[in-house]
């Protein structure tokens, strides 16, 4: 075939790209390709697709679409943390004239892709898939207020996940470490696929968290049961709230900004060039101004798991709910206003950088007062060691150590010497992995019971969560004293031998995080096993407070099947207290969103796009493009989007839990 | 909605709904869509910003005076101006129920649309063959952005325009119609507003500058 | 204050004994007030950190449900005093942290001359301070002392306690210039120009580097900067001039190709001019400079006539390359340049601007204008090149 053709077919995709000559990346694949097949062929095997495409892919049910993020923040998980791994080694190897084993080409993208695929790929799912099953149940909804968009918008994520992995087997990532600072990451210096894989692979992800945003915020603001005002709602439903309002207000920021630097690199326009009046400055200006409530934006339904956790475990009222609100309030609004404190070192002058850092100090001023209120609510309380509480123990000690050396970076002299440090990777990973990461894990192991009807075997869970919290301190507290040593960030071989020993006891800790990943899956598993050890008939295994607990674990379709009305923020406690009494007649049918395919077509087809876009194959773009328009047109045409689950079933289904709940006593 | 949450006469508290109604259909949308509305604003705020930064980096090329035709975006304005009252219209004639009016005015919302998208072709255009490309300079690469992505905006809107009156001509102005009907109007009249920054932002002030 | 600083190192002091802790133990003035200021911030928020983590533990402890002997108030979770202890608590200690953090910025912003050598000597006003200019390549670091006409690649000396001015540039992507035990660290950016000054107080040899991540070549992108004595200064002077070689634009040009690992180079003359047509990006013959061009944008740009001053671009840093859906690249040319008045491989039919009423810029001189006579040059008949 001509050159030309080929060209038009494949775009500037050839045998090339596939990375053959990297034996990394070879073994990689040959591993990944034969547990896919082997997953595959599993499903296959035990006719499974059919009831994962009924019952789960096109599922618009948002406690089902909650469990799909989760499972998609663990896997990419697994792939963020193989870059982690291979960068701790990296580190500690390549000393006295040693390579390590990474060349800089490979090494330059395991970076980025960490720091892509944590943020972007594992937190935010996690987060994401919290709120997802978690809110409506708090609220005492019976879905959220858009699910097909809910349904659209887990698989544009997905979609964008999908785009990541592609670049580790065909083409490669980006090499510009994970925000893609121009004029680096222009088509001058990163000529490759790379930047183009994050650009299209963010851009898909973006558009699913911006509309994931508006519509758990419509959920929360219209969809509460009666009597639950906005002051008695749930701590975890507040933070939600507020997150959701920074996603909508922050993620089109980011829209923008790649889409500038796509068209810098797609048509040559001069946004970040250097020449031509371009500025690069500007897009790290707007990156962050994504960038900055995006830490905010994981870490407050984080905040939101401790209050419900404390509380709980503590057996006691939330003190100081009040406060709470207010300083969850208070932190969404300063979050816009400290984007600059991440490039003091740009040399914006005195007054400027003297703003921004007491106004990201400010910040410290509501997250100490939670710190406290977390700390009052475990006063007087009778606490229960159980998992969760001890992820929220964990955290009140690390975070308070991030949050320190936090406000430290934000006094600008002090971050003139410890930018891009190794002090400062340590103090983003001791508030990411403290706060989120911990969070995540209480969060986890504390609705999974509601999520399965099982709990989590504790054995594993404790294995894991020492693991977790020792391979953490091991990892990250020799980067301190490395940042201290004046290491900068990004480095790949190093000259002075005696920092070599502080690499070697990171990535040892590093070594523990892995078996504490491997115990947690190791808990999965054991729990499934010892499924019915570990059950849980009651609804409320952990004597709660909040709603979710109102209904059966795991819980129906409809969630409720007669609408909750509440009286106190502790609503569920209230109920328990005040001798409610569970309906056992008068079911009604109870309407309902119906599943549809159209979400996953549709983020196949911009996936696909990206793809085309990405290899310059224009016409696999624009069909994917006609093809997404298409879908979308036709979706609209389809008025009956509901139905009616029979009351015959709602019967059946609370009858069953009469059965259950009767056995319990 | 007002539901009693006070103890029932028994003296028993209320902890269901036993008798309830489900919320009607599209109970969210218009609060979804303003919330839409105002992250897609946040777009244009960006980009406004972006250009209030580049928009004098000329990169010694031309300036707005040298560029742009006042008259012709002027035309421009009032096409659009025009399509929203138009499309006022439409909206008061839905809310008689009068269907052939409604699709007629909606109808013609689209044609000023078009008359709007087809001028400022036709000004890029001009402008392109003249050497004044997105390439010249940071200046130009704000400005085709800015006005560009409103225009792209403009386009989709004009999509679903069709769409609706497909749907409209279809299944008649039901309740999910009116509701769509609602939503691009402030659709439309959202990207009216946004047109009148960049006429004055981009345009006036370019021109005086 | 002094007495606070000493009560801190006690239990660093022990610390610093077997490892080279340089950001806690700098050899120049301005990173050791930093590092004061790191030291004092930490012991602020010590106060209240502290005792956070006490009762953390404290009350997990005295609260645990095994413990039935501790009260158990289940309702309780309100109290006004509490709560405004809570938070004017972090408040004060933000205030605090606050007034540091306005004086410290301003005080140590990298922009101000430097006004003392050391804690007990101010800078003696009758010594001019040492002026370096400094770019970051891809991937090594220039260093031209403007005043003795030499300069370096990956080697920077300065006299001990004589402050030093660096302007700092970049020629293609953003670095950042640090040397922890000079002075905190500050971007190096292409067409733009940062400052620091600083002092170094103690002879020796310290590392300097990138503290931003570059590219493929950034781990190699370090150099040694070495505090000299006076005498050793001069004699180190000496050395780089008798190096011999010249830095002009055509070795410059060749120069920022990128490389990695470089060793120390040196040039015993230069041309004067370079570190300006560096920082205005205008190395290669007959491009405009930035300078040029911001003054022509303050007066309204160039017109119509400003659509056909570009010409395709032959040269840049990595290869010739355009995007995929836009045109070849180009670059604007230069109206004229001081010393090089345009030269056959740069005709373009230029009109000067109607207007040559003096131009709007900082200190910049008009430009003269020498309309050429040469063919026409269309935008629309540039041919393709093949990159």
């Amino acid at each position: 075939m001509s050159p030309d053709l080929l060209k038009l077919i494949f775009g500037r995709l050839s045998i090339d790209s596939l990375p053959l000559h990297e034996p990394i990346l070879v073994g990689t694949f040959a591993m990944v390709a034969l547990g896919g097949i082997t997953l595959l062929a599993g499903l296959t095997y035990f006719r499974l697709w059919g009831y994962l495409w009924r019952e789960w892919f096109t599922s618009v049910d948002h406690k089902r679409i909650g469990i799909m993020y989760m499972i998609l923040g663990i896997v990419m998980l697994l792939r963020g943390f193989a870059d982690a791994l291979m960068m701790r080694a990296q580190q500690a190897l390549a000393f006295g004239g040693s390579e390590g084993f990474l060349p800089a080409h490979h090494y330059d993208q395991v970076f980025t892709a960490h720091g892509v695929i944590m943020i972007f790929f594992v937190a935010m799912p996690l987060v994401t898939g919290l709120m997802n099953f978690v809110v409506p149940l708090q609220i005492g909804a019976r879905d959220v207020s858009f699910p097909f968009l809910n349904n659209f918008s887990f698989w544009m994520t997905v979609g964008g996940a999908v785009l990541v992995m592609a670049s580790l087997f065909i083409g490669e990532f980006a090499r510009t470490g994970w925000l893609a600072y121009p004029p680096l990451s222009n088509i001058g210096y990163s000529p490759d696929v790379g930047v183009d894989y994050y650009i299209w692979g963010l851009q898909v992800a973006g558009v699913g968290t911006t509309l994931s945003g508006i519509n758990l915020i419509c959920t929360i603001v219209k969809l509460r049961c009666p009597g639950m005002t906005m002051m008695k709602m749930p701590v975890f439903t507040w933070t939600s709230l507020c997150t959701n309002v920074l996603i909508v207000a922050s993620f089109p920021v980011l829209t923008v900004v790649l889409a500038l630097l796509t068209l810098d690199r797609y048509v040559g326009t001069n946004f970040f060039t250097n020449d031509f009046g371009g500025s690069p400055m500007m897009y790290v200006n707007l990156i962050w101004i994504w960038g900055h409530p995006e830490v905010y934006i994981l870490v407050l339904p984080a905040f939101g798991i401790f209050s419900e956790v404390t509380s709980t475990f503590s057996g006691k009222r939330l003190f100081g709910y009040t406060s709470m609100v207010y300083a969850t309030v208070v932190i969404t609004i300063l979050s816009y206003l400290v984007w600059l404190h991440h490039f003091f070192t740009m040399g914006s002058g005195a007054s400027v950088n003297s703003f921004f850092g007491i106004t990201t100090m400010i910040i410290s001023i509501p997250t100490g007062a939670k710190m406290f209120n977390w700390l009052f609510t475990m006063y007087r309380g009778r606490i229960r060691f159980e998992l969760p509480m001890l992820w929220t123990i964990a955290f009140m000690l690390t975070f308070v150590l991030g949050g320190m050396t936090g406000v430290l970076l934000a006094v600008p002299p002090a971050d003139f010497v410890l930018h891009n440090s190794l002090f400062l990777i340590a103090h983003f990973h001791n508030v990411i992995i403290g706060g989120v990461v911990f969070g995540a894990f209480a969060g986890i192991n504390y609705w999974f019971p509601k999520a399965f009807g099982f709990k989590l075997d504790p054995f594993w869970g404790k294995l894991s969560f020492w693991f977790w919290v020792t391979g953490f301190y091991l990892a990250f507290m020799p980067l301190y004293v490395l940042g201290l040593m004046g290491v900068t960030r990004r480095l790949r071989v190093f000259d002075d031998p005696s920092l070599q020993i502080w690499f070697i006891i990171a990535g040892i800790g590093a070594f523990l995080v892995f078996l504490g990943i491997l115990s947690m899956l190791m808990q999965f598993a054991v729990s499934f096993l010892k499924r019915e050890q570990l059950k849980d008939v009651t609804g409320d295994p952990w004597d709660a407070r909040t709603l979710e607990w109102a209904t059966s674990s795991p819980p129906p379709a409809y969630n409720f099947a007669f609408t909750p009305v509440v009286h106190d923020n502790d609503a569920w406690w209230d109920m328990k207290r005040r001798g409610y009494r569970r309906p056992l007649t008068g079911f009604k049918p109870i309407h309902m969103p119906s599943n549809t395919g159209t979400g996953i077509i549709l983020a196949g087809f911009a996936t696909a796009m990206g793809f085309g876009l990405i290899w310059y194959i224009w016409w696999l773009a624009a069909a994917s493009f006609i093809a997404m328009l298409a879908v979308g047109i036709g979706h609209t045409f389809n008025y009956h989007r509901d139905f009616d689950i029979p009351a015959d079933d709602v019967v059946r289904a609370e009858d069953a839990r009469t059965q259950l709940l009767a056995g319990a006593k | 909605m007002t539901i009693a949450v006070n103890p029932t006469q028994s003296g028993e508290p209320l902890f269901y709904l036993a008798d309830e109604h489900p919320h009607p259909e599209g109970y969210s949308t218009s609060l979804g869509f303003w919330i839409y509305l105002m992250s897609d604003c946040l777009i244009f705020a960006i980009l406004f910003a972006t250009f209030g930064v580049l928009g004098s980096n000329y990169a010694a090329g031309p300036a707005p005076k040298d560029l742009f035709d006042l008259s012709l975006v002027a035309v421009n304005t009032s096409m659009l101006l025009l399509s929203s009252i138009t499309y006022g219209f439409a909206m008061l004639t839905m809310a008689q129920n009068r269907i052939g009016q409604t699709q007629m005015w909606l109808a013609i919302t689209g044609l000023f649309g078009l008359a709007f998208i087809g001028i400022e072709l036709t000004e890029f255009a001009h402008m392109i063959h003249e050497g004044a490309t997105p390439q010249r300079s940071a200046f130009l690469s704000a400005f085709f952005t800015l006005v560009g992505t409103h225009g792209l905006h403009v386009s989709c809107g004009l999509i679903w325009l069709v769409t609706l009156m497909v749907q409209v001509w279809k299944f008649g102005l039901i309740e999910a119609n009116r509701r769509r009907l609602m939503c691009l109007s402030m659709f439309w009249h959202f990207l009216d507003v946004v047109w009148i920054g960049v006429f004055t932002f981009v345009y006036l002030l370019g021109v005086l500058r | 204050m002094s007495r606070l600083k000493i009560l801190a190192l006690l239990p660093l002091a022990v610390a610093l004994s077997g490892c080279n802790y340089v950001v806690l133990a700098p050899a120049g003035d301005i990173a050791a007030q930093q590092r004061d200021l790191v030291i004092i911030s930490t012991i602020l928020m010590l106060l209240i950190v502290v005792p956070v983590m006490a009762l953390t533990v404290l009350f997990a402890w005295r609260y645990r449900q095994s413990n039935t002997s501790a009260r158990y108030e289940p309702e309780w979770d309100h109290s006004t005093s509490l709560e405004l202890v809570i938070w004017s608590a972090p408040l004060l200690i933000i205030v605090c942290l606050g007034a540091l953090t306005w004086m410290g910025t301003h005080l140590l912003d990298p922009y101000r001359n430097i006004g003392r050598i050391n804690a007990e000597r101010a800078v003696d006003q009758s010594r001019a301070p040492l002026e370096v200019d400094v770019v970051a390549l891809d991937w090594k670091w220039l260093f031209i002392y403007p005043d003795y006409g030499i300069a370096t690649v990956n080697e920077l000396a300065a006299p001990v306690d004589r402050p030093i001015n660096f302007h700092i540039t970049a020629s293609s992507v953003m670095n950042s210039f640090y040397i922890p035990a000079l002075a905190g660290q500050i971007y190096a950016m292409p067409g733009m120009e940062t400052s620091l000054h600083a002092v170094i107080n103690h002879a020796g040899t310290y590392k300097g580097f990138s503290a931003n991540y570059s590219g493929a070549g950034f781990s190699g992108m370090h150099f040694n900067f070495q505090g000299l004595d006076d005498k050793g200064f001069d004699a180190w002077i000496a050395s780089a001039k008798s190096a011999g070689g010249s830095l002009g634009r055509t070795e410059y040009l060749k120069l920022e190709k990128p490389s990695q690992n470089e060793p120390v180079r040196r040039w015993g003359t230069i041309d004067s001019d370079l570190y300006r047509l560096i920082l205005n990006m205008c190395v290669e013959t007959g491009k405009m400079c930035q300078s040029e061009m911001m003054a022509i944008d303050a007066k309204g740009g160039l017109g119509h006539e400003g659509l056909n001053n570009t010409l395709p671009l032959a040269y840049d840093k990595y290869a010739r390359r355009g995007t995929a859906l836009g045109p070849e690249p180009t670059f604007v040319a230069g109206t004229c340049t001081p010393d090089a008045p345009q030269g056959a491989a740069t005709t373009a039919a230029i009109k000067a601007p109607i207007d040559t009423a003096p131009l709007i810029g900082a200190g910049l001189k008009r430009p003269t204008f020498t309309p050429l006579k040469s063919s026409s040059f269309f935008l629309g008949q540039r041919p393709k090149s093949d990159s």
